[in-house]
């Protein structure tokens, strides 16, 4: 007698597998669908045609002044891009001294891709190196005076260089000045608690302008006679405040979500405020609030552009200031120049956005 | 024993080197204030810039291209400081408008069924919430709305509507005594819409039948139209802009650097008001829509009186504080000397003045209570669409 065999399973039907039947069921579900499909096919060939059209066909890629860029129907002007790159990433930074900027650069590249790759190596000895040796080691080789290196003063920095300078030393900053925030809002003694709430609702009440305007015209009068920083130096401290206040709310929506019982089980184990907030509390908060954080960083990043209203030259602001040239002068410049920079930002935020993200996935643990 | 008890038990054991150390922190802030201000006074001294708010009264001497009042250069300081938080308050309000609605409906593209709408929703939100607004400012500003012709070779829109290089020109509309009459027609109608939509509610509430509001409303508002053309007849005329010389004359004109301004920040703000509705959206459980599939709504209904009110309560914190970001991103104005606040007072007055201190302490001042003022008005609303009876929620 034949033994049974069970018959091999009969496949999908034709009509649930393959691209057809995912657009049948993404695309064209209903008569509505169908609309919404094909006037968003429409928009999308439009756009995508008219993006193509000024980025490529109708662009000119080189050339040394405007006359590359007159011909009717013009697109994109991609040759003042390329004439003023170096401007654009070093600002008026001596070219003689350009080498120092980019060691900075790479230096800087060097340190965080490891930190931000979860499995590298030696987290505590590049932590150091970031936040003790680099600092230091950037701000000798980009202001100079040192080691036989040419003093190179502030104001001829410009462009990448500034926003990328403002961008981290405010992050660097907010940081730390956010958790100290945070935790006097919530500390028991009242005069630290109501001063640290002033401080963080006047920030979070305010435009960022009027911080810059701030440090810029207002913190000239506050100090001694003859005694005066440096404008980048001044804008620094204006976003770095501002920025705090914002990162203290961000914590503090952290601490408010550890569980009484963390509390009580370190008092129970006889740690006091400090040593609680350091080894129990912190640790937890943060790490529940990393995607606050980075945006936080994120807002920072796009706000540095700000600066260019008090007088510093970011990026936006020496694109900006290029429109000036009139050797450069023709109706497509601005459009081409904003596009660069707007493309130069957007990769940025949207790493960092993108990393927050996989930090997030990586860190849900547990809860 | 909640949180919050052990913190009031905390702060029951405030010892003595506690105070003390309150009151170094207070002695220190004293110090720092004093030596401050006495900075102050002796730079402003040294450098004859006088202090107080006499300046208010004083003649301003420049014009603003943009006033919701009556204003000319003869008009003191005081005067621009209105004209400029009007410009403020008209952007912002707008914006919020603007912004909201087109951030509302991304939002709901976004979770689209449809793959195509959901991705293009999701590319707008991912282009504009990643490039700094101030960028974009100047790209509508300088970019775009700049290389529009000159007025001469206008682009039009029926004839109607013109747009150049100095603005978008619109038809004035400017209304007789019988107007009151149609202001009197749109005015019972929305009484009577607000009144039907009341007593619709407390029908549902009472019996669970759905009464139509619309229907009704759209008929009284058409009789009541139909009512003031029989008396008033139409007391309209149209102002239509006409180029005469190189620009344009009669109608509205609407400056661009306000055009440039408003779509910036609409455009900018609908990507994160999109991020929150959909957050909001997706915060409501599935079994609420299932459970409204169940009992037989149909797809609107479900959204409108299952879905939205419940999500409603994740959404008002956080679009609370877009509105607000609004409001003060409205301030980088001043890149494109759009007349706000910040341009005309902290910008054109402190430059004449040079009052550095008073001028930023009160433009900060007026953003502080702008700030206030829309966070009281949320919270009321807040408050209104909260869970009603405190149960689990």
């Amino acid at each position: 007698m034949a033994e049974w065999t069970p018959k091999p399973p009969r496949p999908a039907p034709a009509s649930s597998v393959g691209l057809g039947a995912w657009a049948r069921r993404n695309l064209f579900a209903t008569p509505g669908d169908v609309a919404l499909t094909v006037l968003g096919s429409i928009f999308i060939i439009w756009l995508g045609n008219m993006l193509l059209d000024w980025a490529l066909i109708n662009a000119s890629f080189s050339g040394d002044d405007r006359t590359a860029c007159l011909k009717p129907e013009q697109g994109a002007c991609w040759p003042f891009i390329d004439a003023k790159l170096g401007q654009f990433i070093y600002g008026r930074y001596p070219e003689a001294e350009i080498w120092r900027v980019n060691l900075v650069f790479l230096f800087g590249f060097a340190g965080l891709v490891p930190m931000l790759v979860p499995s590298a190596p030696l987290k505590s000895f590049n932590i150091a190196f970031l936040l003790g040796l680099y600092p230091v080691f950037t701000f000798i080789m980009l202001t100079g005076g040192l080691f036989g290196l040419p003093r190179v003063e502030t104001t001829d920095w410009g462009g990448l260089l500034v926003t990328l300078v403002v961008a981290v030393t405010g992050i660097a900053a907010s940081l730390p000045l956010g958790i100290v925030l945070a935790l006097g809002r919530r500390s028991r003694l009242p005069v630290i608690r109501y001063l640290c709430i002033g401080f963080i609702e006047v920030f979070r009440g305010v435009p960022l302008i009027t911080v810059l305007f701030m440090a810029s015209v207002m913190l000239p009068l506050f100090l001694p006679d003859g005694v005066n920083f440096d404008k980048l130096m001044r804008c620094l401290i204006g976003v770095a405040l501002f920025s705090s206040a914002y990162m203290a709310e961000v914590v503090r929506g952290g601490l408010q979500a550890i569980p009484k019982g963390q509390y009580e089980a370190a008092a129970a184990l006889g740690l006091g405020y400090w040593k609680t907030t350091r080894l129990i509390v912190l640790p937890q908060a943060l790490k529940l609030v990393i995607p606050g954080i980075v945006n936080t960083f994120i807002g920072l990043f796009k706000d540095t552009t700000l600066v260019l209203i008090v007088g510093l030259f970011d990026l936006l602001g020496i694109v900006q200031f290029h429109f000036t040239d009139a050797s450069w002068a023709t109706p497509e410049t601005h459009i081409t120049g904003y596009v660069f920079a707007g493309v130069v930002f957007w990769s940025f935020c949207f790493a960092m956005s993108r990393y927050s993200i996989f930090m997030e996935n990586r860190l849900s643990t547990g809860r | 024993m909640s949180e919050r008890s052990i913190i009031a038990r905390w702060r029951a054991r405030v010892g003595l080197h506690d105070v003390l150390a309150q009151i170094l922190v207070a002695l220190v802030l004293l110090m720092a204030v004093y030596w401050l201000v006495g900075n102050v006074i002796s730079n402003l001294e040294r450098q004859n810039i006088a202090s107080g708010f006499g300046f208010f009264n004083e003649r301003a001497g420049f014009g603003i291209n943009q006033t919701l009042i009556d204003y000319d250069e003869d008009n003191n300081y005081g005067r621009v400081l209105a004209v400029g938080l009007l410009n403020t308050l008209l952007v912002s309000v707008l914006g919020i408008a603007a912004a909201s609605f087109l951030g509302f409906f991304i939002g709901i593209g976004r979770l689209s069924q449809n793959w195509l709408i959901s991705k293009m929703a999701m590319v707008y939100i991912e282009i504009f919430r990643n490039v700094p607004l101030l960028l974009q400012i100047m790209f509508w500003y300088f970019g775009v709305l700049r290389n529009l012709p000159v007025p001469r070779q206008s682009l039009s829109l029926g004839e109607f509507i013109f747009f150049n290089n100095r603005g978008f020109m619109l038809p004035a509309i400017h209304a007789g005594e019988g107007a009151l009459w149609y202001l009197l027609a749109v005015i019972v109608s929305l009484g009577a819409f607000f009144w039907l939509k009341r007593r619709a509610r407390q029908m549902l509430m009472a019996t669970g039948n759905i009464a139509t509001v619309w229907r009704p409303t759209g008929t009284l508002f058409l009789l009541a139209l139909l009512t003031a053309y029989l008396i008033a007849g139409v007391p309209f005329q149209f102002d239509i802009p006409v180029l005469r010389g190189f620009n344009f004359r009669g109608g509205i004109s609407i400056i661009p650097e306000f055009v440039a301004l408003l779509l910036a920040l609409s455009l900018y703000t609908a990507s994160f008001i999109a991020e929150i509705v959909r957050a909001g959206i997706e915060s409501v459980d599935r079994g609420q829509r299932e459970a409204a599939a169940a009992i037989g709504l149909t797809g609107p209904q479900a959204l409108n009186l299952v879905i939205v009110p419940q999500a409603l309560r994740v959404i008002i914190p956080p679009l609370t504080s877009q509105y607000l970001n609004l409001t003060k991103n409205s301030s980088l104005a001043v890149a494109i000397a759009y007349p706000d606040i910040v341009s005309v007072f902290a910008g054109t007055t402190l430059t004449q003045v040079g009052q550095a201190v008073e001028i930023i302490l009160v433009t900060m001042l007026i953003y502080l209570s702008l700030s206030l003022v829309t966070s009281l008005v949320m919270n009321w609303y807040n408050a209104r669409i909260a869970l009603v009876g405190g149960t689990h929620g």
